[in-house]
């Protein structure tokens, strides 16, 4: 096992720094440099611009930046965004609370919605429900997520008025700053009605988000249950007499888990993905919409440092979901 | 850092009786962006500008909704004759704002001013080069070349001596990088060995108090009880930040704002019939533009940009883009700026006339780049629909136009360099003075490559007309002359000039005493909310 | 994208009837595949002759709906000449929309090509040699499945600039490590049997194994990952176009249309329902088809 646990960890260092190098190579092939970033409608004389450069440390060789960089984030020290001047790492910080709040919403909504009808799809295999849910998930696993958005918003939010447009809070409601995370800093502040405020403005972006993975979960459920209502042991438990709920909730869906975690935990990147066109819908404060906006304020340090900071994330959620399948599941231990 | 900075915000609403924030009068702006930094000295966005503008003042501002001019911070002022020495006379018993870690001990003096001009203009000032360092628009006003010495001659008197005459200098200082800061705070951030929260949470004069930023969500101002114009109607300003269009509209017909900028035109008129809105109009200061590089040929040739300017269909553009809500343009400024001239008349609209000018200038089959921008300004709601419209009327004289666009800042730049054969852009005025887009958009100085003369046009009898209009301050002669220029720019069409929008600001009907800026900047001193 | 299944390599049994005759008797039992299919056949017709198919060209403008917006025709106010209605610009909306077609399925066949031939490749080299190459390209494939791909591709985009063609070739990069995962462990199965090793003892180049007697055995999962990436592939450079780097004016890409007509959705809601519908429906389609496929090949979930 420990073997097992090192190699793992062995694959994952080499990996990361090879992140760091293709952010870093990546970055700088853009065309054009943040010095023109800070210019406005108006030119820049190109002494002030070489004088610019220099002074953010454009002008050095790459790889004497190249080691400078890695150096800084062996530190935690991401470089400083051109555009605000702010330590990368700062920026990153006070927004990934809210795409984080999102993120772990749209999953709760999509285990919580596709676990049940992954599992009634399986147990009641070619039935309307089957169909049903099968025919769902496969609409919400092809939808363009960004057009669903708007959708829900003219709807929901334009037609009916039930949720809110945009954003985390209504703007008549002050919440101090504690952790980030709106839902506790409503709940620690004294203003009455702001935490179901803030819950009321997760619904839509929760569900744009969530679609995907619901229905990737619903599909990986389905066909894990049926692998498992499948086997043997489960044919003698219905043998032996125990009840059908019985069967499924104890034996079969605890089995049908292991895969389903996996799937789950491959669901983080596509999550990231997904965040970023819901938070551009949403003008929801997070990574996503920052990450764009770096790209198109050509903001090297920010997007260097957010997609490495992201990268590393899924390696690490990653690593987790592969350590405790290995631990579920001794026959991927020893395959390699 | 927040959350002190939180707790201060809650110490000053207490302190303004105010304890129960839900009881504050707020007024919501949806923004149309983050800003970089809320120092209008160092940013160049208007987006930035305006984060800054309820908590500075300037010497002299703009009356809100003109381009005239009031005292600010300087209560008057007296020129030499020989225009060369400014005497402003400061206003007394002018507070800077206090905000948790920092209170002023003494009153705004003519220091303050000093140590705002001495951070753009001496290389040595400690804050020089403080978050990066740019001071674009002090530069380009050529602030540096112009300004001879700055003295206090005592603290409410300011001497300030010009090296040359020129008529803009008042105007220019009631611009958004002139605003003043104070000394006092600036001396603290430094000695606490952090200069640059000055940009980041600026302490000023101005009728609200910056209390809080969450970035890329929102900006919370709160009124300052002891602004010298007196306490602000609202109790609380909000800028919440909502980058899409789309979903700012939303918001506000959701009732989420109470203020919106940049609507898309093509829904002005359903904002319009909801009963709930009003939405402001006011003629922008400004004009959209095609210009078409005469580097490049067939664009040398002056009939070429004739017949550009006949081929294409204005009137489908104003209706298509600008929803009616435009008026056609002809001269390179705006008709709202003195010395406009009326008489010139427009191309008209002649495909035709256009295609046999082609022709003969042995034009057929072109193909052309022409180059839209990527974002929506005040001048130009909606650049790809225009690039449309014109690629259609282009094909129809022969010339294949193909669609080009870059990120803003790289369009920009490359325009300047002068890569494009025909590009959009325009220009709003930063002062109301006619220099300010004539002598910026076409003079030869600007010609040069990565000026801002993006149709690279040199004619040296319009840059002689412009240079000679500047150095005096007469306004009778200065019309004469920029009638002059204007003629000559009619002529030779260096542009096609497209139009010049009408800003539309929708907003809940609620709010009062609101008024457009032909500047562009987004003000809220004096506008009150009903409950 | 990501409901993989691990491959399990077609495995060469005895064969009464022609394998490929199987997957067709067994896709035509499946209807949702069938509706895929047919849909994705229509597609394709309306492409190949869009010219003969759509009313008007893509780029015509009709001055008469510039200025007062022209409804589908089921509404109030409209023109029938305009089924569907005109956009913004005064243009058929329903011949963009056919003409769309075209693109996207451009988009998939050219994303899909790439990244089927460089996953191979890289997947072959790896399984055929591992070993150091093994290791470089296992680990530069893993770097590049850490970055969430559309933030990769728009990476990518933002490096090549905005247009359909940077766009495909960015989407087509994030998706080569799938391929050449499914490939590596295809020829890892492969490799060991009897008759890849025949063929060695008969003199086979190393090359020649490769490409005649190893892929063609493993080519199952890489063709139901291709009908599924196909469809995420338009999904992605739709999202590209929604986000402003796709294609560029007056491309009528189904992605590009939906983000110029999203500010319009009150005042013109059917620019922005029908380009959404559109890219629906052809997903949707083949995800059915891709599933079907996969139910097809694949013998481990046939029941």
């Amino acid at each position: 096992m420990l073997r097992f646990l090192l190699t793992r960890i062995g694959l994952v260092i080499p990996t990361f720094l090879g992140i760091i190098l293709l952010t870093f190579v990546l970055i700088r092939l853009v065309p054009g440099d943040p010095v023109e970033v800070r210019v406005g409608e108006r030119g820049i004389s190109p002494e002030r611009h070489a004088q610019l450069l220099h002074d953010m440390g454009l002008d050095r060789p790459l790889y004497v930046q190249f080691f400078d960089y890695v150096g800084g984030v062996l530190q935690g020290d991401l470089g400083t965004s051109v555009v605000t001047q702010r330590p990368v790492m700062d920026e990153f910080l006070t927004l990934f609370p809210a795409t984080l709040e999102l993120a772990v919403f749209a999953m709760l909504f999509a285990v919580l919605i596709g676990l049940p009808a992954g599992v009634l799809a399986a147990v009641k295999r070619g039935s309307i429900y089957d169909h049903a849910v099968m025919g769902t998930s496969l609409t919400g696993y092809s939808m363009p997520i960004f057009w669903w958005g708007l959708l829900l918003i003219l709807l929901f939010s334009v037609t009916l008025d039930w949720t809110p447009v945009a954003k985390r809070l209504s703007d008549d409601y002050f919440v101090d700053e504690v952790t980030g995370f709106m839902l506790i800093d409503t709940l620690l502040s004294d203003e009455p009605g702001s935490f179901l405020n803030a819950l009321h403005h997760l619904v839509l972006p929760t569900i744009v988000l969530g679609t995907v993975p619901l229905a990737v979960i619903a599909r990986m459920t389905r066909s894990a249950m049926l692998e498992v209502l499948g086997e043997d042991y489960i044919r003698t438990a219905r043998a032996k007499g125990l009840s059908s709920l019985r069967v499924v909730a104890i034996h079969a869906l605890r089995n049908a888990l292991v895969p389903v975690v996996t799937v789950i935990g491959l669901q983080v990147g596509t999550l990231m993905g997904g965040a970023i066109l819901t938070e551009s819908v949403f003008s929801w404060p997070g990574i996503g919409k920052w990450l764009v906006e770096s790209i198109a304020r050509r903001d090297y340090p920010a997007l260097q440092g957010g997609v490495l900071v992201i990268a590393a994330l899924v390696m690490t959620i990653n690593l987790v979901v592969d350590l405790l399948y290995g631990l579920l599941n001794p026959r991927i231990r020893h395959r390699r | 850092m927040k959350r002190r900075l939180l707790g201060a915000v809650a110490a000053a609403a207490l302190a303004f009786g105010f304890a129960n924030a839900a009881s504050a009068k707020t007024l919501v702006y949806c923004s149309e962006g983050s800003p970089e930094n809320f120092n209008p000295q160092i940013n160049t966005t208007g987006t930035s500008f305006d984060t800054a503008v309820p908590v500075f003042n300037k010497l002299v501002e703009f009356i809100p909704g003109t381009t005239e001019l009031q005292p600010g911070l300087a209560e008057s002022w007296e020129v030499s004759d020989d225009g060369l020495t400014y005497t402003f006379h400061l206003r007394q018993g002018v507070k800077f704002h206090a905000r948790g870690g920092f209170s002023p001990t003494r009153d705004f003096t003519a220091d303050d001013v000093i140590a705002t001009f001495n951070r753009m203009w001496k290389k040595d000032d400690p804050y020089h080069t403080v978050s990066g360092g740019a001071y674009d628009y002090f530069n380009d006003m050529g602030m540096p070349d112009l300004i001879s010495s700055m003295s206090k001659v005592d603290d409410h008197t300011l001497k300030v001596v010009l090296t040359k005459p020129e008529a803009p200098f008042i105007a220019n200082l009631a611009m958004d990088f002139a605003a003043i800061h104070s000394k006092e705070y600036m001396d603290a951030m430094l000695k606490a060995g952090t200069p640059e929260k000055v940009d980041q949470e600026p302490i000023g004069t101005g009728p609200f108090i910056w209390a809080n930023y969450r970035k890329d969500d929102r900006i919370i101002y709160n009124a300052n009880v002891n602004y010298f114009r007196g306490k602000q109607p609202i109790d609380r300003l909000v800028f919440s930040i909502t980058p899409d269009q789309a979903t700012r509209e939303a918001r506000l017909e959701a009732g989420e704002c109470d203020v919106i900028p940049y609507p898309n035109p093509a829904n002005v008129e359903r904002l319009k019939a909801n009963p709930e809105l009003q939405v402001l109009e006011q003629e922008g200061l400004n004009v959209g533009y095609l210009a078409m590089n005469v580097q490049k040929p067939p664009f040398d040739n002056v009939k070429v940009r004739q017949a550009i300017n006949m081929a294409i269909d204005k009137e489908a553009i104003l209706s298509a883009v600008y929803q009616g809500a435009g008026k056609a343009a002809k001269n390179p400024i705006p008709p709202t700026i003195w010395s406009y001239d009326e008489s010139v008349s427009a191309y008209p609209y002649d495909p035709e006339q256009a295609k046999a000018m082609l022709a003969e200038a042995g034009v057929t089959d072109l193909n052309a780049d022409l180059w839209y921008m990527p974002v929506q300004r005040p001048y130009n709601p909606d650049a790809k629909r225009m690039a449309e419209l014109m690629q259609a009327d282009l094909a129809k004289v022969g010339i294949n136009a193909e669609l080009k666009t870059f990120e803003w800042g790289e369009y920009r730049k490359r325009l300047q360099e002068g890569e494009h054969m025909m590009g959009m852009l325009g220009w709003t005025g930063d002062n109301g003075d006619p220099d300010n887009f004539m002598g910026v958009l076409l003079s030869c100085t600007s010609a040069r490559q990565g000026g801002q003369n993006i149709a690279k046009w040199c004619n040296e009898e319009f840059t002689k007309l412009i240079d000679q209009a500047k150095q005096i301050s007469d306004v009778e002669q200065r019309t004469e002359l920029y009638k002059q220029a204007q003629a000559i720019f009619h002529d030779e069409a260096p542009w096609v000039p497209v139009a010049h929008s009408v800003v539309h600001m929708p907003m809940s009907k609620k709010v009062k005493g609101y008024k457009v800026h032909p500047l562009g900047t987004h003000i809220f001193e004096g506008v009150d909310i009903e409950e | 994208m990501t409901d993989i299944t691990i491959p399990s390599a077609a495995e060469p049994v005895s064969r009464p009837i022609s394998p490929s005759r199987e997957v067709w008797l067994s896709l035509k039992a499946n209807k949702g595949a069938m509706a895929g299919l047919t849909v994705i056949v229509l597609l394709i017709l309306a492409a190949v002759f869009a010219d003969l198919v759509a009313p008007f060209s893509y780029s015509a403008v009709f001055k008469e709906c510039v200025t007062k917006a022209c409804p589908p025709i089921w509404q109030e106010g409209s023109d029938s000449r305009f089924i569907l209605g005109a956009d913004s610009v005064g243009r058929d909306l329903l011949s963009r929309l056919i003409y769309g077609a075209r693109y996207s399925l451009f988009i998939g066949t050219i994303v899909v090509t790439i990244s089927l031939a460089a996953g191979i490749l890289f997947g072959l080299l790896s399984g055929f040699f591992r070993g150091v190459v093994d290791i470089l390209v296992m680990r530069a494939m893993d770097i590049i499945l850490s970055v969430p791909s559309l933030l990769l591709a728009l990476a990518i985009v933002a490096i090549l600039g905005s247009g359909l063609l940077n766009a495909m070739i960015a989407v087509a990069i994030t998706y080569i490590p799938h391929y050449a995962r499914l490939a590596r462990a295809a020829v890892l199965t492969e490799l060991p049997k009897d008759y890849v090793t025949a063929s060695r003892v008969a003199g086979a180049g190393t090359l020649r194994l490769m490409l005649s007697t190893v892929l063609p055995n493993c080519l199952a999962p890489l063709i139901v990952q291709a009908t599924l990436s196909f469809s995420t592939a338009i999904l992605d450079a739709a999202a590209l176009g929604f986000l402003g780097y796709g294609a560029q004016a007056p491309t009528p890409e189904w992605g590009t249309m939906l983000a110029d007509a999203r500010t319009l959705i009150r005042s013109m809601p059917w620019v922005v329902t029908f380009p959404g519908l559109a890219i629906l429906i052809t997903v949707l389609a083949f995800n059915l088809l891709g599933d079907g496929l996969r139910d097809a090949l694949d013998p481990k979930l046939k029941r």
